[in-house]
């Protein structure tokens, strides 16, 4: 089966391939049915993949061709087939495959169809190749591969300057983090003579026990690019700006399945990560911390899509901290679960934007549940899943890390403080959002509000097969801890065990855990419920009873500014400096002695009788002395 | 094949089309001519490749006589460094002699034969095998890029021509004296004078001698690279060139420069080199993010692509002296790869000027409306140019960063892989002022590529994601000679950087 997988990314770039060459010309609005043809072949083959590799599928490579061979170093562009990686295809296929679908609908107005049916395939591709990568260096090319998707699709609508800058701003974040991966991925080759997954894993307790100082390095400096990818604390700030995308391509690219490989790629590397405790706490403390501070954020939005998006940021946090633990099992669960609640959202929060004429401030919003009962029924049943009640896909996933950090102690448990913390925010602000939209009496002009309209059937039917999967996805974690995909990932984070990061909860702990959680849930959406549909007490009174904190929130902490200021513009003065510096200092030193030489020619001019002589004869009588002077003093 | 002077044919094929065309009249007849001895030039370089043996050292080799009293001789030769370099010039000059079909219709006689030239010129630095064969094409080439730049050139042509002369003239000079030294130097302690470039390769030298020849050899090639801080005659002469000016300036004049280094500066000087090494790297980061920041902040397209050259160069030289395979592998790429995509991009700032009859980036703007066969190639090497994976950009840099972090600072790897931020940001900031955004007023009726100058963008690009996806195609050419090249200047007496 393993001789087939390469048409697991083959179909989507073919049909990237159709639509890029006839799409404008030819294809117009059959590009759409191109791509979802060529996912949907993604879809199935990765589908007929899992089922024949059964339960316990072994790892498997195959070998594309050889892409450098220089000295030493060799990569191969494999392929590689194992179970983590038929988990995140699952994941990938099937969400690109709805919003392949739900695209139809949203996008068949836009004179861009075609350019957006071009690029959504070939995001498809390399993220499937990203996570079939069998090296650090092929996982790099996809990892910018799927960043230029991502610029593509967040400047789509390019006319609009914020557009724009919104991709430039996440190209070149993700460049900062890019150049960490780049310098870890250089100290891996120089420390374990090899790109190669299994290479370098088999000799990670070696090199731990060799030299740990390099070890932690190499371990920090990919997760600053995982941190860039994945939109965690500092380098968070290109995410919320990317909703200047077709909302189809929030819900893909920015919320179920690129930001996640960030940590894709630290669940992947586990066997280098469980050997360095030092790499590890920062994993733990950088997402617990992104994922509160996130959080607050999210508290203070008004559009709905950024609300979303400070939601991800958050999520990805909570992953980061059961990586961190060494409860990467729960990580990868969390990521598969947020990939279709999140996904499910991303899809409702367009499909309300289409419906009311492209609203996207909630504070204009309210009262659509009658107008949008397939939307908002899917919406509530994608909010109560990131908010973690029971039983919807959400909580089980998040229960399991949260618990994760308990069982590991120590520092464990002010993770799961600020964990906890940041759940209670979440069923906040999720149902904040959910009660601003859809609840309450409507903030809309009347002729506005009239004209709302539920979607059609092309995207609400993908709202439902998520819903399906935000409702039921949880339960291939139950029971915890020995659910279907503990089971199914469980050779791949052997390593963890070996080290002793797992640990057996006892049934009386999972029990209360799950009280405590379902506890934190409900008790988000009763004062999200008091604030912002009874009104008791009333959410101006909230801000203005600290309205620096509220401004804060509101401005998300001036980080932006901040890195505008600094980062940007400091950049710009030093660009501007230098070039002043070259044109003037340097090149001026040149023209100078240009001026001299010319002034001495002058000088010389009355011994000579033109200038071509006079050059010839300084040319002749230089090269003469030089000569001489290397013939008979140097030896 | 053996008998065949194959490599004389791919050398003379463009002058023999000058001097035809120089009697015919007819426009279409002159374009045909020369068009036919590039692409024949360019054929039989192919099949050089086709045939080329790699790791067998100096193929196709010719050679008889010139002045055989003071060793001089015509001999010519391609190893994989030089097979590389040949195959980038009779590509882009082909590419560059159609295009100009397309856009040139002043002077067209004196053009051609200008551009034919100019092509003898490059291809007979990267094939000759004797100092003075190889010296007397180095300084011919200058004179047909002079007249490019100073008859079809912009308003300030003259300063720029002058500058880039004089600037050349000045580093070659100094060169000429040290291959005389080495001539003399190597006939004194073994009794053969000649001009040989294998045979002199083979000497070895005493350390002071090494030193200054090195300086001298390495003023003419960092000038040409062009290094920081012999960089500024660069830009000037970019603004001033017509584009396909820019496309050979950029594409290949300045690989003369990196192929100088292997080729001459690390075998023949390899203790000067080993010394020079800290001095080399430490010029080559400055270069990487200096030329990226200068560039960030200019407002004249050409310019901008200008100085992201001397940044890219800055990967080449960084290769170059981490005296590494990879490095070495990595400078060699990085050149093709430059070659490649600028030549690209000036062919782009080109149709753009033709078309708006304006650089100003604040003048620019929206134009990925109207143009949107143009806005993807533009894009497409823009991305190459920054480095994008996939594209041919990637391999050279990232090779030449795995190159420098194998020498015992890693500080200077450290510090270039900070230069991948600051190209995105000039190009991505380049592209959105010019091509996204609101178009202006006055560029609303203009027209998008034609067949043909898209065809000539294609004909790039489809070679440089060929080097992208699969650059060991192109790496198997040269390694085993670079490999060489490595082992020599670690041969060296003296200790550089690298732990032994």
């Amino acid at each position: 089966m393993i001789n087939v997988a390469w048409l697991v990314p083959l179909l989507p770039f073919i049909a990237f391939a159709i639509n890029g060459l006839f799409g404008r010309a030819y294809l117009k609005k059959t590009t759409g049915l191109v791509a979802n043809a060529g996912v949907l072949g993604a879809l199935v083959v990765t589908v007929l993949l899992f089922l024949a590799q059964g339960g316990h599928p072994e790892p498997e490579t195959v070998t594309l061709w050889t892409w450098a061979a220089s000295g030493d170093l060799t990569v191969n562009l494999d392929l590689r087939v194992d179970a983590l990686t038929l988990v995140m295809l699952l994941v990938v296929t099937s969400v690109s495959f709805m919003v392949h679908v739900y695209s139809i609908g949203y996008m068949a107005h836009d004179p861009g169809f075609w350019r957006f049916f071009t690029y959504l395939p070939l995001f498809v591709f390399a993220m499937i190749m990203l996570v079939m990568a069998n090296n650090l260096l092929v996982l790099f090319v996809f990892w910018e591969a799927v960043g230029l998707c991502s610029y593509l699709l967040i400047g789509f609508w390019f006319e609009r300057r914020s557009a724009s800058a919104a991709a430039v701003k996440a190209f070149l974040t993700n460049r900062i983090g890019d150049v960490g991966f780049l310098i870890g991925l250089i100290l891996v080759w120089h420390v374990f003579g090899t790109l190669d997954y299994d290479e370098i894993f088999a000799q990670a307790p070696a090199v731990a026990s060799a030299m740990p100082g390099m070890l932690t390095i190499i371990c920090l400096t990919l997760f600053v690019g995982a941190m860039g990818k994945s939109a965690q604390f500092p380098l968070h700030v290109w995410l919320p700006d990317a909703m200047e995308g077709p909302t189809p391509v929030s819900a893909l690219i920015h919320a179920a399945t690129m930001v996640t490989a960030g940590v894709y790629m630290v669940a992947r590397f586990n066997p280098l990560y469980v050997f360095s405790a030092d790499a590890m706490i920062v994993v733990a403390l950088v997402g617990a911390f992104t994922a509160l501070f996130a959080a607050t954020i999210g508290l203070a939005q008004n559009d709905i899509k950024r609300v979303l998006a400070y939601s991800t940021v958050s999520q990805l946090g909570l992953m980061f901290m059961a990586l961190g633990v060494g409860a990467f099992t729960a990580a990868i669960f969390h990521l598969a679960t947020h990939a279709f609640f999140k996904g499910l959202l991303f899809l409702g929060s367009g499909s309300v934007i289409h419906g009311t004429d492209e609203e996207q401030d909630m504070q204009r919003m309210g009262g659509l549940f009658g107008k949008m009962r397939v939307t908002g029924t899917t919406y509530i049943i994608g909010g109560l899943a990131l908010s973690g009640i029971i039983p919807l896909a959400g909580f089980w996933s998040k229960d399991e890390l949260l618990g994760a950090t308990l069982l590991a102690g120590g520092a464990g448990y002010l993770l799961f403080a600020m964990g906890a913390l940041a759940s209670l925010l979440t069923a906040v602000y999720t149902f904040r959002m959910i009660f601003l939209t859809f609840f309450g009496s409507t903030r809309m002009e009347a002729d506005r509000f009239s004209h709302v309209h539920e979607s059609p059937a092309v995207m609400t039917i993908p709202l439902l097969i998520l819903a399906v999967g935000a409702l039921f996805a949880g339960f291939v974690g139950v029971p915890p801890e020995h659910g279907l995909i503990h089971d199914y990932l469980h050779d791949t984070f052997l390593a963890a065990e070996a080290a002793g990061l797992m640990h057996a909860p006892s049934t009386a702990f999972v029990v209360t855990l799950m009280a405590i959680s379902t506890v934190i849930a409900v008790f988000g959406i009763l004062i999200a419920f008091s604030i912002y549909l009874r009104k008791r007490p009333a959410p101006e009174t909230i801000g203005g009873a600290a309205p620096f904190i509220h401004a804060l929130l509101v401005n998300k902490y001036y980080l932006d500014d901040l890195y505008d200021l600094v980062v940007a513009g400091g950049t710009r003065s030093i660009g501007w400096l230098l070039a002043w510096f070259d044109l003037n200092v340097v090149d001026g030193l040149v023209n100078l002695v240009g001026v001299v030489v010319s002034l001495a020619g002058n000088g010389l001019r009355r011994f000579q009788t033109g200038r071509l002589e006079n050059y010839a004869f300084s040319v002749a009588l230089g090269t003469a002395l030089v000569l001489a002077f290397y013939i008979f003093m140097v030896r | 094949m053996e008998s065949l002077p194959i490599l004389s044919l791919v050398l003379w094929l463009p002058l023999a089309a000058a001097v035809i065309v120089i009697l015919l009249q007819d426009r279409r007849a002159m374009f045909g001519v020369a068009v036919l001895g590039a692409a024949l030039s360019l054929l039989l370089s192919v099949a050089v490749w086709a045939a080329f043996e790699p790791g067998a050292g100096m193929q196709f080799q010719e050679s008889f006589a010139w002045l055989p009293a003071l060793g001089i001789q015509y001999a010519l030769g391609v190893d994989g460094i030089s097979l590389l370099m040949v195959l980038l010039n009779t590509f882009l000059f082909f590419l560059c002699i159609i295009y100009a079909w397309a856009t040139v219709n002043d002077r067209v006689k004196e053009y051609l034969v200008t551009m034919l030239l100019l092509e003898v010129g490059i291809t007979g630095v990267f094939l000759a095998l004797d100092f003075v064969l190889f010296y007397v094409f180095w300084e011919l080439m200058l004179i047909p890029m002079y007249v490019l730049i100073g008859v079809w050139g912009g308003e300030r042509r003259v300063y720029a021509t002058i500058k880039f002369v004089l600037y050349t003239l000045f580093g070659s000079l100094l060169m000429l004296v040290a291959i005389l030294a080495l001539y003399f130097v190597h006939g004194n302690s073994t009794g053969t004078y000649t001009f040989d470039i294998l045979q002199l390769t083979q000497g070895t030298y005493g350390e002071v001698f090494q030193l200054w020849a090195f300086v001298a050899f390495f003023l003419a090639f960092a000038i040409k690279v062009p290094m920081v801080p012999f960089h500024t005659w660069l830009p000037d002469a970019h603004v001033e060139a017509p584009t396909t000016g820019s496309v050979i300036l950029a594409g290949i004049l300045l690989k003369m420069g990196g192929y100088g280094f292997i080729r001459f500066s690390l075998p023949l000087f390899p203790d000067a080199s080993q010394l020079a090494q800290t001095a080399v790297l430490t010029l080559s980061v400055i270069a990487i993010i200096y030329g990226a920041l200068v560039a960030l902040m200019q407002t004249d397209l050409k310019k901008l692509i200008a100085y992201s050259s001397v940044s890219h160069m800055g990967f080449v030289t960084l290769g170059i002296f981490s005296f590494t395979q990879q490095g070495l592998d990595g400078a060699m790429m990085q050149m093709f790869s430059h070659g490649l995509v600028t030549g690209a991009l000036f062919l782009c700032v080109g149709q753009l000027y033709e078309r708006t009859h304006d650089r100003l980036i604040a003048n620019l703007g929206g134009l990925a409306h109207r143009w949107p066969v143009f806005a993807a190639l533009f894009l497409y090497f823009s991305l190459a140019s920054i480095g994008l994976p996939g594209l041919s950009g990637f391999v050279g840099e990232f090779m030449a960063l795995v190159g420098a972090f194998a020498t015992g600072v890693r500080v200077f790897g450290v510090l270039a892989v900070f230069g991948i931020i600051l190209s995105a940001a000039y190009m991505l900031w380049m592209y959105w002022r010019v091509m996204l955004g609101s178009l202006k007023e006055a560029h609303r009726r203009l027209e998008d590529l034609s067949v043909l100058e898209t065809a000539v963008l294609v004909a790039l690009a489809l070679v440089v994601i060929w080097a992208g996806v699969q650059p060991q195609a192109f790496i198997q050419i040269f390694t085993a000679d670079t490999s060489g090249v490595m082992q020599a200047v670690n041969a060296a007496q003296v200790a550089g950087l690298v732990p032994k």
